[in-house]
């Protein structure tokens, strides 16, 4: 390198903001990877467990997350589903009632809600709620030392507490989906014959004409792999926590943000394998 | 029963063991004192393998634990019983679900006999009472007593304890003091105790090792650990007007009393 000692200074002064920034990237995708790597393990460990889900403690604590992901969500996701069929239903009727097409508002909301708005807002929902509440209370566990306290009682919290989550997210959400499917396409017919002029068996008809069975099935495929994900971010989020209260509002703010990425990201992806 | 060979640990760029080299003998009471930060539970938490040696070895008889995993991990771990300093129990148990929970995962004993055992550890700890309540139901002392009570369940060979009497009133932390030198008496437990709190270290410990900035500076008999020539250890012991050895036991015989 020429030049004086002030000029080399003056080069390295101008280059260490992007290569501090480059260090960052770098350190921030090293971490990244080690995160999902930990993340696939924990997530490998807990299937294998998936053989002891009959034990009396482990079904009883998969009854209990069942409970916790199925029956508290049904508030939120009644309503949630209700408006997001009336939404579709209206924003679609309008546009079709231009073009006197509006009998098909019942296929639109159908094939909509069966695909893609079925397993996406229960999704959502669940990722929010429940997967944000794992996570808080395994990260709560981990600051209280509890999860310490079960390893040096040689229990694996893979077996003891994400199996049981996984599991039940993983049945759960498929479930629910189902369920947000028939109350979106319920609400759509209510707008459809209310605010549209088309007789509710008329909606009824076109809905069930045009969805077929692999929308079904794909939309339920969406809605195992979501319960999945979610469950593993969170346990994974919670499992990680350090630095206290703080550390576990970490968490739970990390896996909210994770969890709707994923979602999203992995939705598009099994969209495109299955229709293009 | 408990071997530390030079074992170095650096966590968040500090160095907090500096090259550790001690033994714990089989059925006495060990006990590990020093300022705040000065690495003593981390070295309680490598002997349960929660941390794991940069440099150096831990071995548990002849079973390096250090390096162990799988089931020789979880047999090596459940020689071991751990009363930490938060109790860490689990919230959503009951008192009795908690000091059950061992015995349910690691042993095939019918729920008559896990009753038994539990209803005798808990009333060892005058706990008996509180067998449904839930964890957030009870003061911190008696979450200690609980937390206690579930480290001996198994009758492990060894039991750690992490801060035993750290926030509890002095008639807790004395109950527990006694329960932790009858366990030794009785039935030869070896028990490694973390604590801040030397009246009580000088009262249980059949050694006291001293540890500062990741160093041993001191590890001796009671009466020899008071009339150390160490300056750390000096002003430790001033720290709590603990001065001379006469003076010290008189208040021993006070605390007996």
């Amino acid at each position: 390198m020429k030049g004086t000692a002030s000029e080399q200074r003056e080069l390295l002064d101008y280059l260490d903001l992007p290569i501090r920034s480059f260090r960052r990237l770098g350190r921030m995708i090293l971490l990244a990877c080690h995160d999902m790597g930990h993340a696939l393990m924990m997530l490998g460990s807990s299937v294998l467990y998936i053989r002891t889900a009959w034990r009396p403690r482990a079904r009883r604590e998969i009854s209990m997350q069942l409970y916790i992901t199925g029956i508290k969500s049904l508030g939120v996701i009644t309503v949630v589903a209700m408006f997001t069929g009336m939404i579709l239903a209206l924003q679609t009727g309008l546009e079709l009632r231009r073009y006197g097409q509006e009998e098909f508002i019942g296929s639109a909301v159908a094939v909509s809600m069966i695909r893609e708005m079925g397993p996406f807002m229960t999704g959502l929902i669940i990722a929010a709620s429940v997967g944000s509440a794992i996570a808080a209370q395994l990260g709560t566990m981990k600051v209280s030392e509890e999860i310490s306290a079960l390893e040096v009682m040689s229990i694996d919290p893979n077996r003891f507490l994400v199996m049981p989550r996984l599991v039940a997210l993983a049945v759960m959400m498929p479930i629910l989906t189902v369920y947000t499917n028939l109350l979106g396409i319920l609400g759509g017919g209510i707008v459809g014959s209310t605010q549209l002029g088309v007789a509710f068996q008329a909606y009824i008809d076109n809905a069930t004409r045009f969805a077929e069975n692999k929308d079904l099935y794909v939309g339920l495929f969406k809605a195992v792999v979501f319960g999945v994900i979610i469950a593993t971010v969170a346990c994974h989020e919670g499992l990680s926590t350090t630095e206290g209260a703080v550390g576990v509002g970490r968490a739970t703010r990390s896996t909210v943000i994770v969890s709707f990425l994923l979602v999203l990201i992995i939705g598009y992806m099994i969209t495109r394998l299955f229709y293009i | 029963m408990i071997k530390f060979e030079q074992v170095e640990k650096e966590l968040g760029g500090k160095t907090v063991l500096n090259g550790v080299s001690f033994e714990v003998p089989k059925g006495e009471t060990f006990v590990i004192v020093g300022l705040s930060g000065a690495g003593k539970s981390v070295t309680l938490k490598h002997m349960v393998q929660l941390l794991i040696p940069d440099r150096g070895s831990v071995y548990i008889g002849d079973d390096r634990i250090s390096s162990a995993s799988g089931k020789e991990l979880e047999r090596l771990r459940l020689r071991f019983g751990v009363l930490f300093q938060s109790a860490a129990l689990l919230q959503w148990l009951t008192v009795f679900e908690n000091v059950a929970l061992p015995l349910r995962e690691h042993t095939a004993m019918s729920e008559e006999d896990i009753e038994q055992t539990v209803l005798e550890k808990l009333s060892l700890l005058k706990m008996e009472d509180a067998v449904d309540k839930y964890p957030a139901d009870l003061s911190g002392g008696m979450q200690k007593r609980v937390g206690l009570a579930r480290a001996i369940v198994m009758d492990p060979e060894i039991i750690l304890y992490d801060e035993p009497t750290s926030g509890l009133d002095p008639v807790t932390s004395r109950l527990i003091d006694g329960l932790i030198e009858d366990l030794r008496q009785e039935l030869g437990i070896t028990s490694v105790v973390v604590t801040h709190d030397l009246h009580s270290a000088l009262a249980i410990g059949s050694r006291i090792m001293m540890i500062d900035n990741g160093k041993i500076v001191e590890n001796a008999a009671p009466e020899e650990f008071i009339e150390s020539e160490n300056e750390t250890v000096q002003r430790f012991l001033e720290s709590q007007y603990i001065t001379r050895r006469g003076e010290w036991e008189k208040g021993m015989k006070n605390h007996a009393g």
